[in-house]
């Protein structure tokens, strides 16, 4: 028991290492720089949340992308409403998810399965429509919503900060969240997510949740109400979601309705499953290996291409950047697609199982824990 | 009244695009048990098979243009129309329905494929590890396609004769000043025409009925010792030929993009989840339904009364439906319950 | 030792038109084991499905000390002390044999809901040894960090039996708890009855094998087509030509 607790405050603390050395290690990969470090840590916090409700209850949702959104506005109302104190600003991205979560989850968790994804799929989209429609005043449609030197900011003008000729930036009592200021502004955070998300796995709550992905009918049995333990699960992942799209927001003050589209619910539940699905690392890790790749790949244009492969014969090296080019810049995409299928084939377990068979290979590790499938939802069960 | 039966128009050719790819996503959930978010990449490459057809039909050369004598100016024009005068420009402006003859075999070709290299090992597998793994080939296919074909919508034309609008009023004697698009028209009738095939299939002939029997109860056919696994990539192929002939014909009316595919399949899906899962009838019947409520929807008279309802009108409806009715407008019981 | 614990009174359920269920009236008193015996098809997995929530009768009600269980949802008839051990072992086939005893010990415990998100899983000691010596009881004390997806099938119907035997309930519901086993299978598990017996527990027990009903059971009721034929003491049921013609072809009484 004392071990298990040593090992959880030791990954806990290389977690916290490997995130804050980020810059210095990262520069080898030419990953150094904050807006890019910047975005793992947020897409991490975003997969860490996903993870809690898919990883562990097994329900997958595809409209985690709503509170995402959600999130991004309400850091922006925040800005324009209050102050432009990214700390308020995270708090409400993240109150606002929770109370949209608890209203989308109450609703959809009255199913499960295949069900419970087309439920999540169809709130996310019915909020994506709107947010372009009805919703205009308080999204600000297509456009996007911004700052405005006109904006109340009630307390920095209460405080006497005034914002004179150029629009204010978002800052930390002071201090402008942009650059690496605003990098380890969101990694610390990260690190406090992590340190929820682990808590939470190795808690009973966390157990019964995996109980409930296991069998939920027998936790009926077993004298357990499995709705709130799901409802929890749902609205704790989407403020998770709604934490992510409030930090969005503080490198960048704006808020686009395109945050809320049902792919980048998909894009989230690829890094979750590239990562490792259940595990507490596979999500961050999942998240920052997309970000990087994409970040790579969809640098690449046909000129470099051409020069990678001069050493080719002449027509060789064209057939080899024609085809090469399929895979990169606005196409990289398809190498995702490529990537995430292979992963689902071949290692439903993501990265992480990888790296457990690697382990195992060398004799290091134990026998296999869970099962070979990416999730085990209710629908695949097949007891009445 | 009039106002009423146009809505209901111009609901139907939509309603009878998501019919169609609904049907084929049903058939491959009710007899695979296969959950097949792919299935709207299938409708996307149907559309794209048109827009190909068409591309080497109208596949041109320099020629001298005669009209213009002040100086030599050159024009390209079809090699259709150069070799064959007569039967040349015909076989163009019929271009859509005559892709029909590739389009069959190619989408067949695909939904075998699909079958044999990738669903068939996925049976087993839970719902979600289907899901994924063919919301992962949508990409693929789709990022394939804005390789190839960009980003744009590529507008397509009907053939001359269907250009234009049908006078409905003075053609039936209903109403008054009632036109509706000839080829919306063409469409409706094609769609009942391949529902109604697919239903015969299934009820006339002894495949249509061991594969019907296999929707009910899977094992039990699967005891029978019938080959299961053949009829398994027949029924597949026959979901992306109904899918892919959907896609051909709804290019005059949507100019087909990349992303056609998903944006239908998740309305599909809905359309699924509302008639039922693994209910034909259901998935026909929604499809239609929830085309002629959409079109509704987008009256300036209810959106003056509901603005934005427009836009959520589908997803509202499945939600509502979903919570009141678990198994949809007609599902049975025990598909996908836990 | 007289006290009506369980009272299934009126109950009817029928499927379709078809009468799984009429009539029941049946009577568990405290501390008794009390065996339901029946031909195939008789009603008895019905019966116990109603008892736990499973399924909701057309009309009658069960009362379980006085508390009445119909329309109660399972997690709050198990709350109050109703425990099923299910005949196709419904176990968490993820979690660790352990973790699948140590689970329900909880709900016991902590109730159907608790948001304890800080507190450690396996931090729970006095949950976790008590898991352990239940499962060493049952002969599974060697193997509590398996996966319980790993265990043989007899030995998944002995974790479920532990996991039931775990909240320590005040009516167990065994359903055909020596269903294929091996004679020598049962005879432990026979064993292992009595002496859940001898602490006092209440016990409903749905058993084809009539060695098992003779070796445990107090009293006996005899389900055939749906309704309540025969009930009594042992040999009372014994005795009861009804019984015979119920069982004619069947088994031999």
């Amino acid at each position: 028991m004392n071990k298990s607790a040593t090992s959880d405050w030791l990954l806990f603390l290389c977690f916290t290492v490997a995130v804050l050395a980020m810059p210095i290690w990262l520069k080898p990969f030419g990953a150094d720089y904050p807006d890019l470090m910047q975005r793992f840590a947020i897409f991490g916090i975003f997969a860490i949340g996903f993870n809690i409700l898919f990883g562990l209850t097994g329900y997958l949702s595809f409209g985690h992308a709503a509170f995402l959104g959600a999130g991004s506005y309400a850091a922006l109302w925040s800005y324009k409403l209050l102050t432009m104190n990214v700390i308020p600003a995270v708090i409400f991205s993240i109150i606002i998810a929770g109370i949209f979560a608890f209203l989308i989850g109450f609703v959809s968790l009255r199913r499960s399965g295949i069900y419970f994804s087309i439920l999540t799929l169809a709130f996310a989209q019915m909020s994506y429509n709107l947010a372009y429609s009805v919703l205009m005043p308080i999204t600000n449609g297509e456009t996007g919503l911004q700052l405005n030197l006109a904006d109340p900011r009630i307390l920095d003008r209460a405080a006497g900060i005034e914002a004179t000729n150029s629009l204010p930036l978002p800052n930390i009592f002071g201090v402008a969240t942009t650059g690496m200021p605003g990098f380890y502004f969101c990694a610390v955070i990260l690190i406090i997510g992590f340190f929820i998300a682990l808590r939470i796995t190795r808690s009973p709550f966390g157990m019964m949740l995996k109980a409930i992905k296991s069998n939920q009918t027998r936790m009926a049995y077993t004298g357990f109400n499995t709705r709130p333990y799901l409802l929890w699960a749902f609205v704790i992942s989407g403020m998770y979601a709604g934490l992510a799209g409030g930090l969005m927001a503080v490198t960048d003050p704006l808020a686009g309705a395109e945050r809320m589209q049902w792919t980048a619910s998909g894009e989230v539940v690829l890094m979750t499953i590239l990562g490792g699905v259940g595990t507490l690392i596979g999500p961050v890790l999942g998240a920052a290996l997309i970000k990087y790749f994409e970040n790579i790949f969809s640098s690449f244009n046909k000129s470099e291409l051409q020069e990678v492969f001069a050493f080719l014969p002449e027509g060789l090296a064209d057939i080899m950047v024609s085809v090469s080019s399929m895979f990169v810049g606005k196409s990289w995409h398809l190498t995702l697609g490529l990537v995430f299928m292979i992963v689902v084939i071949f290692l439903p377990g993501g990265i992480m199982e990888g790296v457990r068979r690697m382990g195992r290979m060398f004799g290091i590790g134990k026998a296999p824990k869970e099962p070979l499938s990416v999730a085990n939802t209710q629908g695949s069960q097949a007891n009445g | 009244m009039d106002a009423i039966l146009l809505q209901i128009l111009n609901g139907l050719d939509k309603g009878a695009a998501y019919a169609l790819i609904a049907l084929g996503l049903t058939l491959v959930f009710g007899t695979l048990g296969v959950v097949n978010f792919a299935h709207g990449a299938l409708f996307m490459l149907g559309a794209f098979c048109a827009v190909t057809f068409n591309l080497v039909l109208s596949s041109s050369t320099k020629v001298r243009d005669e009209s213009v004598t002040l100086f030599e100016a050159y024009k390209e024009v079809p090699i259709l129309e150069t070799k064959f005068p007569n039967i040349g420009p015909v076989i163009l402006d019929y271009s859509i329905p005559l892709s029909i003859i590739v389009a069959i075999p190619f989408m067949l070709m695909i939904g075998l494929l699909m079958e044999r290299g990738l669903i068939r090992h996925f049976y087993k597998r839970p719902h979600a590890d289907q899901i994924l793994v063919t919301f992962g080939l949508a990409i693929v296919v789709q990022e394939i396609i804005k390789h190839y074909y960009g980003a744009n919508p590529i507008p397509q034309a009907a053939p001359m004769a269907f250009a234009g609008s049908a006078n409905l009023s003075a053609m039936l004697g209903i109403g008054e000043g009632i036109v509706y698009p000839w080829w919306r028209l063409i469409y409706l009738a094609f769609s009942l025409l391949i529902i109604a095939g697919v239903f015969a299939f299934l009820h006339l002939t002894t495949f249509g009925m061991v594969v019907r029997a296999g929707m009910q109860d899977r094992e039990m056919v699967g005891m029978l010792g019938i080959n299961i696994q053949r009829r398994f990539s027949i029924v597949f192929g026959l979901a992306a030929v109904v899918a892919g002939l959907a896609g051909v014909m709804y290019t005059p009316i949507l100019p087909p993009d990349y992303h056609i595919g998903m944006d239908f399949l998740v309305l599909s899906f809905v359309v699924v989840v509302v008639g039922g899962m693994g209910s034909l009838g259901g998935a026909v019947l929604a499809g239609f339904l929830l085309g002629i409520l959409q079109s509704f929807a987008s009256m300036t008279e209810v959106k003056s009364i509901l603005p934005g309802i427009d836009q959520i009108i589908i997803y509202l409806v499945a939600v509502v439906v979903l919570l009141v009715l678990p198994r949809g407008l007609m599902g049975r019981k025990g598909v996908m319950e836990d | 030792m007289d006290n009506v614990v369980l009272h299934v009174a009126d109950v009817h359920k029928s499927f379709a038109g078809l009468h799984a269920l009429s009539d029941i009236d049946l009577t568990v008193r405290e501390g008794e084991t009390h065996a339901i015996i029946g031909p195939n098809g008789a009603g008895k997995s019905t019966l116990l499905n109603v008892c736990i929530g499973r399924l909701k009768p057309d009309s009658g009600h069960v009362v379980f000390d006085g508390e009445n269980l119909t329309g109660k949802l399972p997690h709050q008839i198990n709350q109050l002390g109703v425990v099923r051990v299910f005949q196709t072992p419904e176990i968490f086939p993820d979690l660790t044999i352990l973790e699948n005893v140590m689970v329900p010990i909880l709900a016991k415990r902590d109730g159907s809901f608790k948001l304890n998100w800080f507190r450690r899983f396996s931090g729970e000691k006095s949950v976790r040894d008590k898991a352990s010596e239940i499962l060493s009881n049952l002969g599974l004390g060697n193997m509590l960090d398996y996966d319980a997806s790993s265990l043989s099938r007899g030995d998944k119907r002995r974790l479920e039996l532990a996991m039931g035997l775990s909240q320590e309930p005040r009516l167990l519901l065994l359903d055909e708890p020596t269903a294929g086993m091996a004679r020598h299978d049962t005879n432990s598990t026979i064993e292992l009855l009595k002496t859940i017996k001898a602490t006092g527990m209440t016990n409903v027990i749905i058993e084809h094998d009539m060695h098992v009903v003779f070796s445990l059971a107090d009293r006996i009721s005899v389900l055939a087509g749906g309704k309540i034929i025969c009930q009594g003491t042992p040999d009372e049921v014994k005795a009861d030509p009804r019984v015979k013609e119920a069982y004619l072809g069947e088994e031999q009484v």
